[in-house]
């Protein structure tokens, strides 16, 4: 397969024309770390972003960093890291989860897959942080949307469109974000051996305190197993884990409010700020799913309705869950069959309310079932048009996310 | 004033009665307006510079009667305009003789509050402050909080993609909006979301916020609630210079602390709001900042700590934290009821442009300059943390002279947004106001882009008519898509 690499929009633009122009289907990628992520695309060519990098903004006293699409994930982090800023919605290494290295992440990549991490839960998803972006679409016009500023309505919100559009709209050639303060301290409370209900339960209470949680996760013993950090794997329990990042004086007091407030659920453990850092760390690299190639699942519910969701796609199948957002999201490996068990966990979304993404599963399977979760009728006429709106020979990512289109 | 809207069309003026007739077999009764006085009370919205009368008025009870209005416009083509509160400043519900008016207000039932998953439901007439009313018992709030947001509604807070002064921290509309039932132009009703988050599939949802009323009508929302803070309390700071005001905004989120609001008063607008909220607010100063912080009383007092010392450097003339729920709620007073005072004393136009942090002191000397260049004086007040303006440039509605250069003194206003990196709306939309200013901030493809998305959903351009792109330059992209969708 060709490699393309342009170096300009222009050049990209050039590219895109000629494809249009001939029917010619792309495969549209930064490094290609999310490749075996979502529907296998057939494809000529790729086209790369690796070539279009480079931060071209940074001004930390405004919060906002600009940067061309194919600069590395950990190029950026490194930069805000030495101002004491972050990419507040923590994101996640999707590629690890399918054996990529995630030092090949580039930034572009992390928005048009809108990649969230533990703290999105109060920060708010990769697609609330883009400010603006520019593009190159299917007809090989490059464009602009959104701009650098922290609120701006002008117009069509083309920012949020492409977020998550997996690179089937258009090529994002540069991306303009918020970054955040790094919080100065960060503390963690564990409740170790809770069934999932209860766990859930737990989290959504914390949840519901005016502490400002920015992590609320829960580990199946299974998931415990697979941790790095040894203190937490060894104990061999189910772990429920909340996460509070603030200033010193603001941790101490919190943190003892919290642990009253939850005490009712079990015995509060309490992970001091380096062990925290780890563990949260750890997740982001989504360390316990990365292992073996089992089927998995990203479903993503509404909280109290996620363990009563897992149970019943366990009544089919065995499955390890992680719950991630307060119970919103789950992570679920299930065992290797034919369709990964996408009928079974697709008629129990349907009852229990969500959306369910096969994440990772052999190519073969998934060509051969619904990647994403299938469109009500409505929804999908306005997903196909807007692919035409963008890219009406469909020459970018065609099929990635759905079938057809 | 200058923004030209297009003439009528009089085949579908002509025909009123008859359509008239055919809406009221539609709906139930008392839906459809239709006398002159009660078109009358539609005519405009808070851009009161334009007026047109509706061809009728709708106000639906339910969805399915806002579907049955909408599919019998699009067989007869007819155009529709949506309308929430009709608090638009930018002149987004702005009426025509030859369109449906289809308002949302009588829709305004909570649905369903859920407090573990931290959501609300709700018909979108429901005011923006009475989602908060409706789950303050409960010690929660919804967080986009426009100064309009008594009177507001969230389907207008949806249209906009409104902000407030406590999004620096808590983020805008769309930040905060977990799913919609929307009825599209043909009258087909679609569900975008629920209360789960972020589900793999385009997000149709970022497309609907904020598209000003051009994609469909929103009817019900599912919105993210959070839980109120244990406490807040704002502190007000008055400096020398704009200038040493605009640097103590960067000193502060520099340092890593993000205070959920930082509003910023110019001296006039300091004057008129004091002598309207009598908020304490200092008389001698050229630049106010209202910063509050929230949590415990503990983590208050070291938050305001933090504050004051890094603004030291600053040479801030007045230092003064509120003492009390009355002082805080006077403060409050002055900042959101500014647009009502101001009001008292001339007529004004209110830019929403958005500038870079780092150019503040350069873009008020410019813009005290552009006004003084047409004679007219301007006050300013805006939310300082994310760059959001609020220039209001003073006239008299009555002289004709006066309003063409208010309306000249805002474009250039505008523009220089532009040129600094900023934007010529934050958080009140295009409307009308903006429509002929977008080429200043998009180029032809940006527009072209932005409009195949609107014909995605409205194919036949139906919707919110001659708002928010410039007239001339529509066909290609109408074209262009209707072609696939065909």
């Amino acid at each position: 397969m060709q490699n393309i690499r342009p170096i300009d929009e222009r050049e990209c633009a050039r590219v895109f024309n000629d494809a249009a122009a001939t029917g010619t289907a792309l495969d549209i990628r930064g490094s290609g770390t999310k490749i075996n992520v979502g529907r296998p695309v057939t494809a000529e060519a790729f086209v790369s972003t690796r070539s279009m990098r480079g931060i071209t903004l940074y001004e930390p006293n405004e919060m906002v960093m600009t940067a061309r699409a194919g600069t590395l994930l950990w190029e950026v982090e490194e930069q805000v890291a030495a101002k004491r800023q972050m990419l507040a919605f923590e994101p996640i290494d999707y590629g690890a989860l399918t054996g990529a290295d995630p030092r090949e992440t580039t930034v572009g990549s992390v928005f048009a897959t809108n990649a969230s991490g533990a703290r999105r839960i109060l920060y708010g998803a990769a697609r609330d942080h883009l400010l603006g972006l520019r593009g190159i679409n299917g007809r090989g016009e490059i464009f602009k949307a959104g701009g650098r500023v922290m609120k701006n309505v002008t117009g069509v919100d083309l920012c949020r469109g492409l977020s998550g559009s997996w690179g089937t709209l258009a090529l994002i050639s540069e991306v303009t974000f918020k970054v955040l303060p790094v919080p100065a301290q960060t503390c963690t409370l564990l409740l170790l051996g809770l069934q999932d209900e209860f766990a859930i339960e737990t989290l959504c209470a914390a949840m519901m305190t005016p502490y400002e949680v920015s992590g609320a996760v829960h580990l199946q013993r299974g998931m415990v197993a697979r941790l790095a950090h040894e203190g937490l794997r060894q104990q061999g329990d189910a772990i429920t884990a909340i996460r509070l990042e603030n200033f010193p004086k603001s941790i101490s007091y919190r943190k003892e409010r919290l642990k009253d407030a939850l005490k009712i659920y079990g015995e509060v453990h309490e992970l001091e700020h380096d062990n925290s850092l780890l563990f949260w760390n750890e997740l982001r690299r989504l360390t316990p799913l990365q292992r073996g190639t089992a089927p998995l699942w990203r479903i993503s519910t509404k909280p109290t309705a996620g363990p009563a969701l897992v149970k019943a796609i366990s009544s089919y199948m065995a499955c390890h869950a992680f719950y991630d957002w307060s119970g919103g999201l789950i992570w679920l490996e299930v065992p290797e069959t034919s369709d990964a068990g996408a009928a079974d966990i697709r008629r129990a979304v349907a009852q229990h309310g969500g959306h369910a993404t096969l994440v990772r599963a052999a190519p073969q399977v998934r060509a051969a079932v619904d990647v994403f979760q299938p469109l009500a009728s409505g929804l999908e006429m306005i997903s196909r048009r807007l692919k035409s709106a963008f890219d009406p020979a469909g020459i970018l990512n065609p099929g990635r996310m759905y079938a057809g289109f | 004033m200058s923004v030209v809207l297009p003439e009528p069309d009089l085949s579908i003026v002509s025909r009123r009665d008859a359509i008239v007739a055919d809406l009221r077999k539609l709906v139930g009764p008392g839906v459809i307006i239709s006398d002159e006085d009660g078109r009358r009370a539609f005519e405009t919205d808070a851009l009161t510079a334009y007026r047109r009368m509706p061809l009728a008025v709708a106000l639906p009870g339910s969805t399915e009667e806002v579907s049955r209005l909408m599919r019998y416009c699009h067989q007869n083509r007819i155009k529709v305009v949506a309308r929430g509160a009709g608090t638009s400043l930018s002149g987004g519900a702005l009426p025509a003789e030859d369109a449906l008016v289809i308002g949302v207000s009588r829709m305004n039932q909570v649905l369903d509050l859920d407090f573990p998953n931290r959501t609300a439901v709700l018909q979108v007439g429901i005011t923006n402050l009475n989602i908060s009313e409706a789950v303050k018992a409960d010690r929660f709030f919804y967080a986009p909080d426009p100064s309009s947001q008594l009177a507001c509604t969230l389907a207008g807070n949806i249209g906009m993609n409104s902000g407030g002064a406590h999004c620096l921290r808590y983020g805008v509309t769309t930040n905060n909006m977990l799913g919609v039932k929307m009825v599209l132009m043909d009258g087909q009703v679609i569900e975008i979301g629920g209360k789960h988050m972020d589900a793999e599939a385009y997000d149709l949802l970022g497309l609907v916020v904020g598209s000003e009323g051009q994609f469909g009508i929103v009817t019900e929302a599912t919105v993210r609630i959070l839980p109120m803070a244990e406490g807040a309390r704002p502190m007000l700071m008055g400096f020398d210079s704009n200038e040493a005001a605009g640097q103590c905004v960067a000193a502060i989120i520099g340092a890593g602390i993000i205070p959920v609001a930082i509003e910023y008063m110019d001296k006039p607008a300091i004057h008129v709001c004091e002598a309207f909220a009598k908020a304490g607010y200092p008389m001698d100063v050229e630049a106010l900042l209202i910063i509050e912080v929230e949590g415990s009383e503990e983590e208050i007092v070291d938050l305001l700590g933090l504050i004051t010392k890094l603004a030291q450097p600053f040479n801030p003339r007045t230092l003064k934290v509120s003492n009390s729920p009355e002082e805080s709620a006077a403060i409050w007073k002055g900042r959101k009821s500014a647009f009502g005072a101001i009001g008292r004393i001339a007529d004004y136009l209110c830019m929403d442009g958005t500038i870079p942090l780092g150019k503040l002191g350069e873009v008020l000397v410019k813009i005290g300059q552009i006004c003084d260049s047409h004679g007219l004086k301007v006050a300013n007040i805006f939310h300082a943390g994310d760059g959001n303006l609020h220039p209001l440039i003073l006239y008299n509605a009555n002289d004709p002279v006066q309003a063409e250069a208010a309306e000249q003194a805002g474009n250039e206003i505008l523009e220089l947004c532009v040129a600094v990196g900023g934007c010529l709306t934050g958080e009140h939309g295009v409307g009308i106001e903006k429509r002929d200013l977008m080429r200043v901030q998009y180029e032809p493809a940006d527009l072209v882009q932005q409009m195949r998305v609107k014909t995605v959903f409205d194919p036949r351009w139906l919707l919110n008519p001659a708002k928010v792109f410039p007239l001339d330059g529509r066909e290609p992209a109408f074209e262009a898509v209707q072609e696939a969708a065909e």
